[in-house]
Parts: structure tokens; C-alpha cells; sequence
């Protein structure tokens, strides 16, 4: 329920009293002259699905990559489990528990599933890759996920369609005793069926306790999915709040003007935006 | 953006945000000088700024040239480098690499590569050769001429189309040509050990003789270098002021008179140098060879191609993004083929300079088919002419050829005896590695997203 | 409320490149409602939805017929070029002419071998040819008595190493200052074919001095063979283990749930290493000399085995190999995956040049003197050693290939310089053909990626 930048007044957004997972305060970014963000605060707290919207350019992946690892902010601070930390690499991000899954997947087509799951992070038995543990512990994850459509484990992941190539990328991200897991655009390319497919693997992964954040233009999959709603405009997140608190017509303003039709948001209580 | 996280392309901040503070100073070095300059004085602080932006077109083969001028003259026993009966050599030498760097050049501007340019080349010149033969053949020189082009110019249409339409990477198809035509041109020698040799008292074969070795009468040359820069400045004039009257974007008119200018001290100087008598007090030899003004028609050839004909520019979007080129209409498997076609033609005019620059002998020993093609890539390259494609003309196969010519016969000066063998694989392989050294940290300075 | 869908409504597609498919997917990222499940099953590999051994045969025939065609083609190529050859000159399958056969193959096989690992990584090593060449100078000057005379051992340690160097060199020029990997190798084989002529000094140098031991036991690499008997037991043993190994691993993965291929398959794969083993040895055990017993199987074919094992298990089962591949089939997502690229591709094209290093030893061994004029030949091998990669079914465009694709490539290039030889076909001629089959191999090569995503 925080509008322009102010700091959330007293407890949590969930309103539950237990501190979000990750809190990002203040967050400036720029990039040579351009300025990519400016005083971002976000909070996504563990068990809730935020959709982070913006339109082209507002700085949703500059945003993610910060939290990520890839960039460092200018100023602000962020803070994991209430300490702040310095996330300086992908490596650090996935030492607190933070994976990102990225547009483009990041998959290696000639390799298998399980050889892509465990890719940088291969366990080794008697200096040996031990093949038959990385083989389980993929399968137990897929199940658990219930990723039912795909044939073999050891299938190449060049045979695979949209969605199992999605629901591979993020059983990749979330293997790994994570988190908080970023998602940028995962239904972008899919079709329907595939999906519903991962807004349900989303959906699961909320279930399981994972603090996850989508970033997407599909307001539909938002509102499906999310539990809170977050808009950048120019660089700015202009509100935050319950998904409960937003419609899709205001959510576009937002998006496109930075404001609801002139008026500031107000809290759930009133009514939510126009009809 | 799928960018790659860690790198920012050129003029966009990472998130593909509006440029609406992008740096002036960035923005202007990526702008030709000549089009945002109103006087000669904004148009070198704009090419300085250029330069120092890591795009600096011919300045450094410039700078080589001389630099290796300054050094070979000053090593050289006698200081002999810059002897004119030395530099005449240079120039013939050159002009072979001119050429097949030329004949490179289009190639790699669609970035791919031609490995089989030195085979080629050699095929062209023996097939010329032979097809003049007294008693043979005996054909016409000009028809033995182009006949062999127009071999050559198959063998590059076949590869174009393995290229272009099976998409059999350029370098495995060249590959495999370089090897082939090694082989077949022993056999259209006849033979390991067999040669085939030009009589120059015949007149008809006399010509091809004549093209390197052949010499232009001093009077003549002068007249010939008048009407070219007269030819050339005057086009150059009067197009500069054609686009002025029609409002359009031209050079200030002090820098196309200081081209003019160049043009006509760097004509002079070479005449002169050609018609100093270097030969002996019995035996007078001046005048400047056939094989420059060829070579010269050559370059205004494909300059003419490249800048201003439409197959010039899609070779130039191919090379700078296939893609986009694609969906404009244009058929990459058609101007790809033609590419390698017409690179292979110039090829094989490249090998008939050879045999003639060889005094019409050509064996076995003549060249060696691998060295040619590195000389060429390395002339190309160090001219200006990038490996990832998109970027380079014509010129720079000749100011790139002129480099490698002199330092060919340079290295040759200095009688370095059992050196001599090793220096001649050494030194190509260590000029390539080195230009393209430059061309792929010229594009990183240039901010061009590079491979992962 | 109206239900107004998003601004952005059209799918917008991931960054493939508007000209490609991604396998399994149609045009415009359609839901894979229709998918045809014969292309899905054409790309899943036959051994892991086979219960038996004919669903298996049946799932790879449809793999075969839809491009994907494995070490199919170079088995054919095999069978091709021995019956041909056989046809055209009744000497060609006489155990005197397949023990020369193995033995000249060798050399392609290394060089191959060797290749395989900068082409897996997406690059191509030009210098393979040269690299070898100036290993085998380097081997054989350092045990010229008359000169630095070192013991054979620490000549080729010496020699291995050099070549590491320049692999370790021409690596980090790749991967560091990213420079285009043909240029740099082909910039690296001139200038090694410069160093190899002042390494040899203008002459030629020779091995074959039988006073001198460690010219001797150089010499015996190539020539020398297995007491017969030893050739026996040697394979059986080999064999031995092999299928062991093989069997109980499958065992023990079928026992942990794991998937694995039919039972049915594993035997026969151990019934045709044990067959190939005793051809192999039965063939190079028959008496070959004309006068006197030259027999036994010769040293390389182990020194061939070793490599191949030591680098099958280093691609297969480390993780260096799977980075290998990892960055051959997508370096952005290894690099995400935290993977050093320039560490691993440096790594690569050193154990290219080891290998070609390996392969000089055994080329001074074979040649016995070396001239400038077979330096400057060995410039030509490098078209062997990419053919017969390729042959053996490793992809040019990277991320696809194995070991014994050298091997089984570097026989067929073998078998035809072999065979034209035996015809009496002049070199020239013979460096056509393998030209042509070059070509002939990259165009499969190419054509079997058609299935999967293309490029402009």
C-alpha cells in the first residue's frame, strides 16, 4: 500500500507482521548519462507471487538484475531475510538463494535435462561427475513440480516445447534451495495451453514458500498469478500493493501515465479504481 | 533486452531505455566527419574524435606504410629500400596482393571468407598461361584472359553456392577448395614437375608479359597520370557540388580540394619514381609498368561496384546484419554467390599479374597457394576491411597490399640467409595475428556487442 | 469491468531469431496442441523409451530417417569404402594391407581426436597439421646424439609439452582476446611451419639410427608390435574389463531406478567391442613379412586406445567436458551457469594441440627422417583431420561429437588413402577425393542440423 517511494508505514504489505523476504529501499541506477531507476523501494515477500509491470524501458529488468547480481545499484540498499546485503555477482545471489530466470532460458540445447539443471554446479562422486545422484535429485524436483509431460530425463532439451523448456529453466532456478526466484516474461512466447502450465508451476512454487516475482507484459498471467502488484513507470515504481487493489485498466495507467486517471491510489479499503 | 547482462550496446542505456540524455560525444564519433562538418577545421577535430572513438578507417595501414618505409630503409644494406629500381619492385610485387586483396575484400565485407583466393588465383594465371601457347591453343591474349576469369569465376560461383545455399560454413567449403585446386592445378600443369613458360618475343603472349614487366614511355605516363587526376578530381568536384546545389549533406569544399590534392601528389610521386632511370648508362629502364594503371582500373572497378550499385550495398547489409537484409527482399543466396564468383574472377587476374611479375614462368614453385591467401586476408585485414563483415572498401586492399608487398621484399633485403626460409612463413602469420589483433579491439573500443 | 486484455497482446516472441523454429515449437510459439509426436519421438535418443530390443531398433531407425543419424554414417562409410576398395583391387582387405591400414590411421586419428575438441567447442583448430609437424621435429632433434641427445622419454615429455604451449597460446588468444579461431590458428600454422624449418635447420633429421637407443625405441613406437600372445591377452583382458565396467553399471542404475537402456542392448554393444577385439588382433597376428615374421598388434593401436579412453572419459564424465559441450551448444547459458569460458576454451585448445603433439611422436616415428618438404606437407592434414572428424559424425557448428567419432572418421580417411594408393592414384588426385569427401561430410553435417533451428 506505499505509493512514490515512501517507505511502507509500519507493518509488512502482507499485513501479517513477518518481514519480507527481500526489501529493496532506494534503489538509483544509471547507466552512463541515463538515469534507470530512481529510489526504487520493492518488497517481495516469501509465499506471494509479485508481478512487476512497467512498460518498455521503465526498468523492470535493470530492477531484476540488481536483485540478481548482474548490476549493482548506485545507492540504496537491499535486504535479505532483514539484513542488508551486497549482491556483487550470480554468485552471490545464489549463495543467499536468489535464482533468476531469464527471457532467453539460458539452456544449452545439446545437453539433456538433467545436464542443463546441474550445469555449473555438477556434484562429483571419486572426481567423476556422479551422474546417477544428478539424475534423481532432477527427477524428484520435476516431479515434485509436477512436470508430468516430459518423456525421458535424459531427453536433449533441443526436443522439448515451449513450456518443458520453461518448466526445465525454472526447476533449474528453484533445485537449488532457493528462495526468492525472478522470472522475466515466462509466457511470453507460449501459447495457451503451455501457458497455464507455468502460471501453475508459478503457483506451486508460492505454495512451496518461495518468494517469486514475474516481471510481465501479459496482464492476464499477472492477475492470474500474482498476489501483489508492483508498476515502474520511467524508473520509478509508482505503487505497490495487493493484487486485490488493482484492475487491469489501472494497472495500464500506471503503466502508461504513472498515475490512476489523476488520481493517487488509495488502499484497499475504497474502491478499486474505476469500473 | 535480451542483451547480454554485462555488456551495453553501443548508444542504449541497459534496459533499452529512451535516449533522452545519450552523450553527445558518444553519439557524434560514430557520425562520418564529413557529414557534420561545416568547415576543414570541424571536419579534423570531428575525424580526431572518430579516431580516438577506436573507428579509424585508414590510418593505421597509413601509419604502417610509413613506419615500415622509415625501418626497411633504415636497415637495409645501403640503405637501398627506397632506391627506385626497389620500389618499382615493390609496387610490382604489391600489386599481385593489391588484387587479391581486393578480390578478398568482398568476401569477407558478407563475413565469411574465402580460403581458397591463393589456389584460385594460381589456376587463373596457369589456365591464361596455357591457353596461349605457341604451339597450342595460341588463342588471342584477351580471350585466354578471359577465359581463365571466367573459370575462375565458375569455381567461385561453385562455392558460393555451397556457401549460400547449403550453408556449409564458408571456411570448411574454401577449405576444401583450397586443397582441390592445389591438386588440380599440378594436374592442369601437367604435372609436379612441369611448368609452363611465356616466350615474350611472341607478340600475342608478349602482352600478359608486358603487364607487370612492361612499361609505359615516361611521356605517356605523365599524360595517363594527367588525365586520371583531372578525370577523377573533376567527377569528385562536381559531385560535391551537385549535392550542395541540391541541399543535400556534402564535405566542405576544402577537404574534396585536399582530396584532389592527394590524389594528385601521390599520382606524381609514383610517376616520378617509375620514370627515374634505374636502369644502367647502356640500358635505359623508365616508365611506369602496365600493371598500375590495371590495377588502378581494378580499384575504381570494385569501388564503383561496392559504393554505388545496389548488389555493393546488400553486400554491405548482408555483411551488417543478414537478417534485416533478408526481410528487406534481398536474396542473400544470389549476392552471396555472385560474391564468391566475381572474388575468384579478381583471384584469377591476381595470378596472371603473378605469372607475370614471375617473368612469365610459372611452375610449381612459383608460389605457394597458402601463403598467398594469408598475405591476402592479412592485407585486407591490416587495409581496414574487418573478419566479422560490414565494414571496408576497396582501398583497403590496396594500401593493405602495398604494407604486405613491402615487407615481403623488404624481409628479402636484408639477407638473413637461413633465416630467410622460417621468416617467410614467421612473418605473415605473426602480420595477420596482428591486424587482426587491431580490427577486433578496433571493434571493442567501438562498443559493438561482441561474441560471448 | 470489461475484460480488456493487456496492452501488450501479442506474444512476443523470445529473442530466437524470426527465422528459426526452436524444435518443437511452431512459428509464431503456438501451443504445441498438434505437435506431431513422431517429431517429438524423433529426438528423443532411441535408448531411453526402449523397453526392447526391437522398440529400440524401430525408435532409431525413425531417428535415422528424420537426420539425426549418429555414427550411421561413418559405418556405412566404412563398409562402402572396404568393399569398393576390395572390388577394385583384391589385395585391399589382406591382413599384410589392413595392419597398414590401422597403422597409417593413426596419425589421421589423433589429428582427429584432437580436432574434436575445438570443434565441440564451436571454434576450429587450423594448425593441428602444423602442430604435429613440429612436434615430430622437436622429437627427433632432441635425440640426435650428435646434438642435444636427451633420453627418448624426456624428449617426448619435452615435445608434449612444447606442443601444450602453443595450444595454451593459441587458446587464450581465442578466448581472451576473442579473436576468430581460424584466424588465429591459421596465423598459428604459418608460424609454426617457420619454427618447425629452423627447429630442423635446413637438413633433415632422422630416427632411424639402430646404434643409438633412444633413436631405437622412437623408432619401435610406430613399428614395434605386441608379442602375439600378448596381443591375445591384452584384448581380452580390455575386453574384459570393458564389458564388465559397462554391465555392472547399467545393473546398478537399473537398481536405483534410474533409466536405463534394455539389457538386450548392452549385450550386444560387449558382444561387438569383444568382436571387433579379436578381428583387430586376429588380423594383425597373421605372419605379414615377406620373408622373416613381422606380427602382432602394433604398439599405436594402444596408444590410440589409451587416448581415446582417457579422452572419452574426460568428456563424458568430468565436468571440464561437460563445459565443453555446454559452451558448444550455448556459451551464454554456461556463462550464466557460472562456467568459465575463456578458462575452458583455453583448456580445449591445449588438449588439441597435446593430442597433435601426440601425434607427432608417432608421425617422426613413422616418417623416420623428416625434411622441410614433409613439414610443409604436413600443412595438409588438417583437411584429414576435420574430414574425419566430421565423417565420424562430430558437427562443425559445435556441441555435438565424441571421441570415437575420430577414430572410427580417421579409419575411413585411412581406408581411402589407403585404397587410391593401392590403385595407383597420383596424390594430387588423392588430395581431391579427400577434398570431395570433406565436402561431402559437411554437407551431412549441415543438413542434419536442418531439423533444428537455422540461420540466415
Amino acid at each position: 500500500m506505499t505509493e512514490m517511494n515512501e517507505p511502507p508505514k509500519g507493518a509488512s504489505p502482507g499485513g501479517d507482521g513477518v518481514e519480507p523476504l527481500v526489501k529493496v529501499r532506494g534503489i538509483d541506477k544509471h547507466f552512463g548519462p541515463v538515469q534507470a531507476l530512481y529510489g526504487v523501494n520493492l518488497d517481495l515477500p516469501a509465499g506471494q507471487v509479485t508481478g512487476l509491470c512497467g512498460d518498455n524501458g521503465a526498468g523492470k529488468s535493470v530492477l531484476t538484475r540488481c536483485i540478481a547480481g548482474v548490476h549493482q545499484p548506485d545507492h540504496g540498499q537491499i535486504y535479505f531475510e532483514g539484513r542488508p546485503v551486497h549482491i556483487r555477482s550470480a554468485r552471490d545471489a545464489a549463495a543467499l538463494g536468489i535464482e533468476t530466470v531469464y527471457q532467453d532460458l539460458a539452456l544449452a540445447d545439446n545437453l539433456d535435462i538433467v545436464q542443463n539443471m546441474f550445469l555449473g554446479r555438477e556434484p562429483l562422486r571419486r572426481g567423476l561427475l556422479d551422474e546417477d545422484s544428478m539424475e534423481r535429485q532432477a527427477a524428484e524436483t520435476l516431479s515434485t513440480l509436477r512436470v508430468t509431460t516430459v518423456r525421458s530425463i535424459r531427453q536433449p532439451v533441443a526436443s522439448l516445447s515451449g513450456g518443458q523448456r520453461q518448466a526445465v529453466a525454472v526447476a533449474k532456478a528453484v533445485m537449488w534451495n532457493s528462495k526468492l526466484v525472478l522470472l522475466d516474461e515466462p509466457t511470453a512466447a507460449l501459447g495457451v495451453v503451455q501457458t497455464q502450465m507455468v502460471l501453475d508451476l508459478i503457483k506451486r512454487l508460492r505454495d512451496r514458500g518461495l518468494a517469486v516475482m514475474v516481471i510481465s507484459h501479459n496482464l492476464n498471467d499477472v492477475f492470474e498469478v500474482a498476489d501483489r502488484i508492483a508498476v515502474l513507470y520511467l524508473g520509478r515504481m509508482v505503487v505497490e500493493g495487493p493484487a486485490a487493489d488493482f484492475d487491469r485498466q489501472s494497472v495500464v495507467s500506471y503503466m502508461t501515465t504513472g498515475t490512476s486517471s489523476g488520481r493517487p491510489y488509495e488502499p484497499s479499503t475504497s474502491a478499486s479504481g474505476e469500473g | 533486452m535480451t542483451a547480454d547482462p554485462g555488456e551495453t550496446p553501443a548508444g542504449t542505456a541497459g534496459d533499452g531505455m529512451a535516449d533522452l540524455t545519450l552523450d553527445a560525444k558518444v553519439a557524434a564519433a560514430d557520425v562520418p566527419p564529413e557529414l557534420v562538418a561545416q568547415s576543414l577545421g570541424q571536419y579534423l577535430r570531428a575525424w580526431w574524435l572518430q579516431v580516438r572513438s577506436g573507428n579509424s578507417g585508414v590510418l593505421p595501414v597509413v601509419l604502417a606504410i610509413v613506419i615500415v618505409a622509415v625501418v626497411f630503409e633504415a636497415v637495409t644494406p645501403e640503405h637501398a629500400f627506397l632506391r627506385p629500381s626497389n620500389l618499382v619492385y615493390i609496387f610490382g610485387l604489391s600489386t599481385v596482393y593489391m588484387v587479391l586483396a581486393m578480390a578478398e575484400t568482398v568476401v569477407l565485407l558478407l563475413a565469411e571468407v574465402d580460403l581458397s583466393v591463393g589456389a584460385v588465383a594460381l589456376i587463373g594465371g596457369v589456365i591464361a598461361f596455357k591457353l596461349v601457347q605457341q604451339p597450342g591453343p595460341d588463342w588471342p591474349w584477351w580471350a585466354a584472359v578471359l577465359a581463365a576469369l571466367a573459370c575462375c569465376g565458375v569455381i567461385g560461383a561453385l562455392q558460393g553456392t555451397l556457401t549460400a545455399l547449403l550453408r556449409i560454413p564458408s571456411f570448411v567449403v574454401t577449405l576444401g577448395g583450397f586443397l582441390l585446386f592445389s591438386g588440380i592445378l599440378i594436374v592442369i600443369l601437367g604435372g609436379a614437375d612441369a611448368s609452363v613458360n611465356l616466350n615474350s618475343s611472341v607478340t600475342n603472349q608478349r602482352v600478359i608479359y608486358d603487364m607487370v614487366q612492361g612499361l609505359i614511355a615516361p611521356i605517356v605516363g605523365w599524360i595517363i597520370l594527367a588525365v586520371v587526376v583531372v578525370a577523377v578530381g573533376t567527377a569528385l568536384w562536381l559531385r560535391s557540388a551537385a549535392r550542395r546545389r541540391q541541399g543535400l549533406v556534402a564535405p566542405p569544399l576544402s577537404l574534396t580540394a585536399i582530396r584532389i590534392a592527394l590524389v594528385a601528389i601521390v599520382g606524381v610521386a609514383v610517376v616520378i619514381i617509375c620514370t627515374v632511370n634505374r636502369g644502367t648508362s647502356l640500358v635505359t629502364v623508365a616508365g611506369v609498368p602496365w600493371v598500375i594503371p590495371i590495377v588502378l582500373v581494378v580499384l575504381g572497378a570494385w569501388t564503383l561496384v561496392l559504393q554505388r550499385t545496389r548488389f555493393g550495398r546488400y553486400i554491405y547489409a548482408i555483411g551488417g546484419n543478414p537478417e534485416a537484409a533478408r526481410r528487406a527482399g534481398v536474396s542473400l543466396p544470389a549476392i552471396r554467390t555472385w560474391a564468391f564468383a566475381l572474388c575468384s574472377a579478381t583471384a584469377g587476374l591476381g595470378g596472371i599479374l603473378l605469372g607475370s611479375f614471375f617473368y612469365g614462368e610459372y611452375s610449381t614453385n612459383t608460389a605457394d597457394p597458402g601463403q598467398l591467401v594469408l598475405y591476402s586476408i592479412a592485407a585486407a585485414v591490416i587495409g581496414g576491411v574487418s573478419l566479422f563483415g560490414g565494414r571496408g572498401k576497396a582501398i583497403h586492399g590496396v594500401l593493405g597490399g602495398l604494407l604486405i608487398g613491402g615487407i615481403a621484399y623488404g624481409v628479402s633485403l636484408l639477407n638473413l640467409g637461413e633465416l630467410a626460409t622460417p621468416l617467410e612463413y614467421i612473418l605473415p602469420g605473426g602480420v595477420l595475428l596482428a591486424a587482426v589483433l587491431i580490427d577486433v579491439l578496433s571493434r571493442r573500443g567501438a562498443g559493438s556487442v561482441t561474441h560471448v | 469491468m470489461s475484460d480488456v486484455r493487456g496492452t501488450s497482446d501479442e506474444e512476443v516472441p523470445v529473442t530466437a531469431d524470426p527465422g528459426e523454429t526452436p524444435a518443437g515449437t511452431t512459428g509464431a510459439g503456438m501451443a504445441d496442441l498438434t505437435l506431431d509426436a513422431k517429431v517429438a519421438a524423433a529426438d528423443v535418443p532411441p535408448e531411453l523409451l526402449a523397453q526392447s530390443l526391437g522398440q529400440y531398433f524401430r525408435a532409431w531407425w525413425l531417428r535415422v530417417r528424420s537426420g539425426n543419424s549418429g555414427v550411421l554414417p561413418v559405418v556405412l562409410g566404412i563398409v562402402v569404402v572396404a568393399v569398393s576398395f576390395q572390388i577394385a583391387n583384391s589385395k585391399f582387405l589382406s591382413a599384410q594391407n589392413l595392419v597398414n591400414l590401422f597403422e597409417q590411421s593413426t596419425v589421421y586419428m589423433l589429428l582427429a581426436i584432437g580436432e574434436i575438441f575445438a570443434l565441440l567447442l564451436g571454434e576450429i583448430d587450423l594448425s593441428v597439421g602444423l602442430v604435429m609437424g613440429l612436434g615430430s621435429v622437436v622429437v627427433a632433434e632432441l635425440v640426435q646424439p650428435t646434438g642435444a641427445d636427451w633420453p627418448w622419454w624426456a624428449a617426448i615429455i619435452a615435445t608434449l609439452l612444447a606442443c601444450s604451449a602453443v595450444g595454451a597460446i593459441q587458446g587464450s588468444l581465442v578466448a581472451r582476446l576473442k579473436m576468430p579461431s581460424f584466424i588465429v590458428t591459421l596465423g598459428g600454422l604459418l608460424i609454426l611451419e617457420g619454427v618447425a624449418i629452423l627447429v630442423l635447420g635446413g637438413t633433415l633429421v632422422g630416427i632411424g639410427n639402430s646404434q643409438y637407443s633412444n633413436e631405437v625405441v622412437l623408432y619401435d613406437i610406430f613399428w614395434g608390435t605386441f608379442n602375439p600372445v600378448v596381443g591375445w591377452i591384452l584384448m581380452a583382458v580390455l575386453v574384459g574389463a570393458a564389458g564388465t565396467g559397462l554391465w555392472l553399471r547399467e545393473a546398478s542404475k537399473r537398481r536405483h531406478g534410474l533409466e536405463t537402456p534394455p539389457r538386450s542392448l548392452t549385450a550386444m554393444k560387449i558382444v561387438l567391442m569383444a568382436v571387433a577385439g579379436i578381428a583387430v588382433v586376429a588380423i594383425c597376428n597373421v605372419n605379414r613379412a615377406h620373408s622373416g615374421t613381422i606380427e602382432g598388434v602394433p604398439y599405436i593401436i594402444a596408444i590410440v586406445l589409451v587416448v581415446l579412453a582417457a579422452w572419452t572419459v574426460l568428456l563424458q564424465r568430468t565436468r571440464f567436458g561437460r563445459y565443453v559441450y555446454a559452451i558448444g551448444g550455448n556459451p551464454e547459458a554456461a556463462r550464466r551457469a557460472g562456467v568459465s569460458l575463456p578458462a575452458v576454451r583455453t583448456w580445449g585448445f591445449v588438449l588439441a594441440a597435446l593430442t597433435s603433439g601426440i601425434a607427432g611422436v608417432l608421425f617422426a616415428s613413422w616418417q623416420v627422417s623428416l625434411t622441410t618438404n614433409i613439414i610443409k606437407a604436413s600443412n595438409s592434414y588438417v583437411l584429414l583431420a576435420v574430414a574425419a572428424a566430421v565423417i565420424g559424425g562430430t558437427s562443425l557448428f559445435g556441441g555435438r561429437g565424441k571421441t570415437i567419432h575420430g577414430v572410427l572418421g580417421g579409419l575411413v580417411i585411412g581406408g581411402i588413402y589407403n585404397g587410391l594408393y593401392l590403385l595407383g592414384v597420383s596424390s594430387q588426385w588423392i588430395d581431391v577425393a579427400v577434398a570431395a569427401v570433406l565436402l561431402a561430410a559437411a554437407l551431412v553435417d549441415v543438413l542434419s542440423r536442418r531439423g533444428a533451428p537455422g540461420q540466415t
